[in-house]
């Protein structure tokens, strides 16, 4: 088998040849039937004795100075144990900006920078004297002027929320403080030739609110610091080491005296990748010296987690008549909440990535501006940039009369382009998911009254990171993973399946669980669809040095030479002449006989693993709109995406149906609302408008395996690419089933209609 | 906080009289409950309404229907009778919430909620229908119209609550109808509503209207002059457009987080065309 073989054709890379065993198949899940049972233990629902509820008290305005916090009358009330505030978390960042941003975004210092930054919190006996303290600490705030908007925050007449910003990355170093932190550009080619050389130029501007990823689960945390310095926390999360080692350098403790063990995750999309309330619950736990226990409200989720940037973009593109890009430019504006980030320049990366393109420059600006600080949002910035990317697109191919499809097809990245953002690709995907689009039975159905299709492309990088595995056999010959990176999207069974795979034993004989801190070494976070990916290189790595020591055991029972045993379908075999006559010795047989052998087996692997390998997908959505109302319906949605190779085709499949759904929901209604206070007007599902089952149809899916060839079974991250497209895809539909160019996200009834009526009244 | 269960209407309207703190009356408990987790009440008394005999049952009168104050709007949807003669309350009342919020929720809670987004409200008074108010000195009967008095406030007295319902006897040839819009397809609340609620004649003509608008203003609109505009007309496209002029022009909303002044006032036009084509479908006319 070789898995970097691919046809010479670049545009039709080699597919997954190998023949698994366990790999490709539909396993049941290991934590299903707790989960649907009630019996899965997500991050609430930890407790231990003694404990007191936290709870933060935060500011209602959006921008100003903290003049004097009193605690006196909250510190007095019986059954509080007690209060902190910023004078509680002292910095011990020594001198490292971007850990100290983060105890900022954690408890406010000198000024509340949003609607919902923390100011102080209390630990008290139960949650009613607990809001009895909230409502007795009062805090003196001077209100200074703020803005939200991403365009404003970048005029002169703004507020400067930071004096110690200056934008980083300009040609001339700037003298002034600016709420823009960041400038970068990528690119190569000369975009005002390639413009000049262009039969039709396009030239649009795009808009996109801000949303939440909505996971159901709110952030929630258990924090015991001991007397002795010690402590634990429990906690939901997407990476526990890493808020193991946040914790740790904010609370001045070594990393090796606060033990993190994570809960079940009720979704995180990215926003549990950042620590909030969990060093408030430990300062507080230290204060108290009584674990606490701080589980925050549907309202604190919306108003002071880690939503996505709102963001602003123009696009130009210069097209020929036959379908060549001449240049491609961009420059795409987003925020970061209140403190800096590099979101926009994540956006300026993903933007053209899908394209093979002679000239293209793209430019981002990062702002701060008086929102919560922005988090991660799966493939974060990447669908923002793509909605406008493609909808350019849309435009251009029919504006030279060329099916955009067909327009997309003939420009399309392949093996051997150089990206938009510097690297030249290996085997990629977008060609085959644009030509499975193609061919798709979708493609082919008719619309009916009011209904428009779109179809548009994305893509997203993959991360892969440092990941260890432990692999252990048990006495009885069964097998545990220990892993420790969080299972987000059902890693525990693709892990499983691969060391089943590798010692080719059956998947019940395999199971896998999510590690604490102090059991193994450092884990990245589970983000950048890292996850299945690094994880199962991982412990194939772990599982192949278990099988050395299994082959090792077997030599020692049969007093041959270890490279006369052979590892094959769970079992030692001797192999070369005059061992004929042994039988096989089974993993059973060996773990029974592992305390005479030397001991208990097991493998384990410590990787950094690179070359995640890129990721394409393309959408088809068919929309409705009531003309007459501007509400839009998806009728039909196709997901068409590369995952090098599915490992559970279920747990892929549900990645891109979610993917999708987040994607529509973003495209459709979700929003924040701010006030002209500053304040964040819609913080309940009620008004922040998830879809709901009745509002989506099924959403079909089709998986394309285009080997990656740094895994060894062709893996690359599937979790991300598939909120990639949907803004674009359902708005170049509702643009064809309106008539109007659709180009603010996000499409709520209002603004549909709005537009409707604007292009009726020209 | 003090919890009680009074078996008769007298003696929960003497507990509330009685109450010097604040006194909530409590039936499905869908606003009440939400309210008090959230912090924005604190009750001193609950009265619990539900043990009052007969206040969970729905009856067929001689001058129409009399549906108690506690009976579920799911419930409702069970009752064939009251299907069919007023199939617009009926499914403005299974509109609220989810199917679980349905299973609790009451109209009469609905309407003392004083939403102006409240689903049942304008299908109510569309049907013209009355509710009965009962206090420790007897009982009095208010129009549906009347019960809201602004945002969250309503014009019952301290010591009163509604214990019924009522709606009018059906002439034969009438049809009701419900339309609100939301964003999505359900578990939202009305950004803008419309109920009509219509006789004809053997001819097809409309001899009696009523239509109501909800979320446009800071109650529910009973418009008459929507109606008279119907009224003597076969609901012809002119008819229509008049109409939605009319409906749209008796708004006064307010832009906020679910909707603009301009959305709203549009499309209370075009829910109220197409609540009235409805409404004269299910009456008969064609």
């Amino acid at each position: 088998m070789s898995l970097d073989s691919h046809s010479s054709d670049p545009m039709n890379p080699g597919l997954v040849e190998r023949k698994f065993k366990v790999i490709g198949s539909r396993v049941a899940r290991p934590d299903g039937v707790d989960k649907v049972t009630g019996r899965a233990r997500f991050g609430a629902d930890a407790s231990a004795p003694g404990q007191l509820v936290g709870l933060v008290l935060r500011s209602p305005h959006a921008h100003a100075q903290i003049v004097k916090i009193d605690t006196k009358a909250a510190e007095k009330l019986p059954g509080v144990k007690a209060v902190i505030t910023s004078v509680d978390l002292p910095d011990y960042t020594n001198g490292d900006r971007s850990m100290l941003d983060i105890l900022e975004n954690c408890m406010a210092r000198k000024k509340a920078l949003y609607d919902g930054h923390a100011v102080a919190a209390v630990a008290a006996i139960d949650a009613a004297t607990a809001r009895k303290a909230l409502a007795l600490i009062n805090v003196t705030y001077k209100i200074l002027p703020h803005v939200t908007d991403v365009d404003e925050a970048l005029k002169h007449t703004a507020p400067i929320i930071h004096d110690h910003i200056f934008t980083e990355g300009t040609p001339q170093k700037s003298e002034m403080p600016s709420n823009q932190n960041k400038h970068a550009s990528y690119g190569h080619g000369d975009v005002e030739q390639g413009l000049k050389e262009a039969d039709v130029v396009i030239s649009r501007s795009f808009k996109t609110e801000q949303t939440h990823q909505g996971y159901i689960e709110p952030h929630s945390c258990l924090a015991s610091v001991s007397p002795d310095g010690a402590a634990e926390m429990w906690v939901c999360t997407q990476g526990h080491f890493v808020y193991r080692n946040q914790c740790a350098i904010l609370l001045g403790l070594d990393a090796n005296k606060l033990r993190v063990t994570s809960s079940e995750i009720g979704g995180g999309f990215g926003g549990k990748t950042h620590i909030w309330a969990e060093p408030l619950a430990l300062a507080l736990s230290r204060k108290a010296n009584r674990p606490v226990k701080l589980t925050m409200s549907r309202e604190e989720v919306f108003r002071c987690t880690g939503p996505t940037s709102s963001t602003s973009i123009d696009v130009k593109l210069g097209v020929k008549k036959d379908g060549t890009i001449t240049a491609a430019f961009a420059e795409l504006r987003y925020h970061g909440g209140a403190f800096p980030s590099t979101w926009a320049e994540l956006g300026a990366q993903t933007a053209f990535a899908c394209y093979d393109l002679k000239n293209v420059q793209t430019i981002s600006k990062d702002v701060v501006v008086n929102r919560p600080k922005t988090a991660a949002y799966r493939a974060p910035s990447a669908p923002m940039a793509a909605f406008a990317v493609e909808n350019a697109m849309d435009e251009a191919a029919k504006a030279i009369g060329m099916d955009p499809l067909d327009f997309r097809i003939k420009n399309a990245a392949k093996e051997g382009t150089k990206s938009s953002y510097g690297p030249v690709y290996g085997p990629i995907g977008i060609g085959p998911t644009l030509m499975a689009a193609k061919n798709h039975p979708h493609m082919k159905a008719p619309l009916g009254k009011n209904q428009g299709r779109g179809v548009a492309c994305g893509f997203w990088f993959n991360f892969g990171g440092q990941t260890c595995v432990d692999v252990n056999i048990t006495p009885d010959g069964n097998v545990t993973i220990a892993q420790g990176t969080i299972d987000v999207g059902g890693s525990r069974a693709s892990i499983a399946m691969a060391v089943a795979e590798e010692l080719g034993v059956t998947y019940d004989h395999v199971r896998s669980t999510i590690a604490d801190t102090s059991s193994l070494g450092h884990n990245d976070m589970t983000d950048g669809s890292r996850g299945t990916f690094s994880t199962s290189m991982a412990a194939i790595f772990a599982t192949r040095n278990a099988i050395t020591v299994l082959r090792n055991r077997a030599a020692k029972t049969w007093e041959i030479n270890v490279d006369d045993v052979e590892w094959k379908d769970g079992s030692a075999h001797p192999i070369g002449k005059g061992h004929g006559n042994l039988a096989p010795l089974s993993l059973k047989d060996l773990a029974a006989g592992a305390g005479n052998t030397g001991g208990p087996i097991a493998g384990h692997a410590e990787i950094t693993a690179d070359n995640a390998g890129v990721s394409f997908g393309t959408h088809i959505a068919d929309v409705e709109t009531d003309p007459e109302t501007g509400r839009s319906l998806i009728k039909r949605y196709t997901v068409i995406q590369d995952a090098g190779k599915a490992m559970h085709p279920s747990y892929v499949e549900g990645q891109y149906q979610g993917g999708a759904v987040q994607g529509i929901g973003w495209a459709l209604n979700e929003e924040y609302v701010y006030g002209k206070d500053g304040r964040l007007q819609n913080a309940a599902f009620l008004d922040y408008r998830i879809p709901v089952c009745s509002d989506l149809p099924f959403i079909d899916t089709q998986i394309l395996e285009i080997p990656n060839p740094n895994h060894p079974y062709g893996v690359r991250g599937v979790g991300e690419t598939s909120i990639v497209p949907p803004l674009a895809a359902v708005s170049i539909a509702v643009t064809n089933s309106t008539g109007v160019r659709q180009t603010h996200i996000p499409m709520s009834p209002p603004r549909v209609l709005k537009s409707i009526q604007d292009a009726k009244a020209k | 906080m003090r919890y009680e269960v009074p078996v008769t209407a007298k003696e929960a309207a003497s507990l509330l009289m009685k109450e010097k703190g604040k006194a909530f009356v409590l039936a499905g408990g869908t606003d009440l409950l939400v309210k008090m987790k959230a912090g924005v009440v604190a009750p001193d008394l609950i009265v619990d309404i539900k043990a009052i005999k007969g206040i969970k049952e729905i009856k067929k009168t001689a001058t129409g229907f009399t549906i108690g104050a506690a009976v579920p709007c799911a419930a409702l949807d069970e009752n064939a009778a009251l299907v069919k003669a007023w199939p617009g309350v009926v499914e403005a009342a299974n509109l609220i919430g989810s199917k679980q919020v349905q299973g609790r929720c009451t109209m009469a809670g609905n309407l003392c909620n004083a939403s102006p987004a409240a689903d049942s409200v304008p299908a109510l008074i569309a049907a013209g229908a009355k509710v009965v108010i009962t206090s420790s000195k007897g009982s009095r009967k208010l129009a549906v119209e009347d019960v809201p008095a602004g945002v969250g406030r309503n014009n019952l007295k301290k010591g009163e609550f509604i214990t019924a319902i009522e709606l009018p006897k059906r002439a034969p040839k009438s049809g009701d109808a419900y339309l609100r819009f939301i964003p999505r397809t359900e578990m939202d609340i009305a950004v803008v509503s419309c109920a009509v609620n219509l006789t004809i004649d053997g001819k097809g003509i409309i001899t009696k209207a009523r239509v109501s608008l909800g979320a446009v203003a800071i109650t529910a609109l009973l418009v008459k002059e929507a109606a008279k505009a119907i009224i003597g007309t076969k609901l012809d496209d002119a008819t229509k457009a008049k109409l939605a002029d009319i409906c749209s022009a008796a708004c006064k909303p307010i832009d906020d987080k679910r909707g603009t002044v301009e959305f709203r006032t549009t499309v209370a036009g075009v829910l109220a065309r197409r609540a009235a084509e409805t409404a004269y479908t299910r009456a008969g006319g064609k």
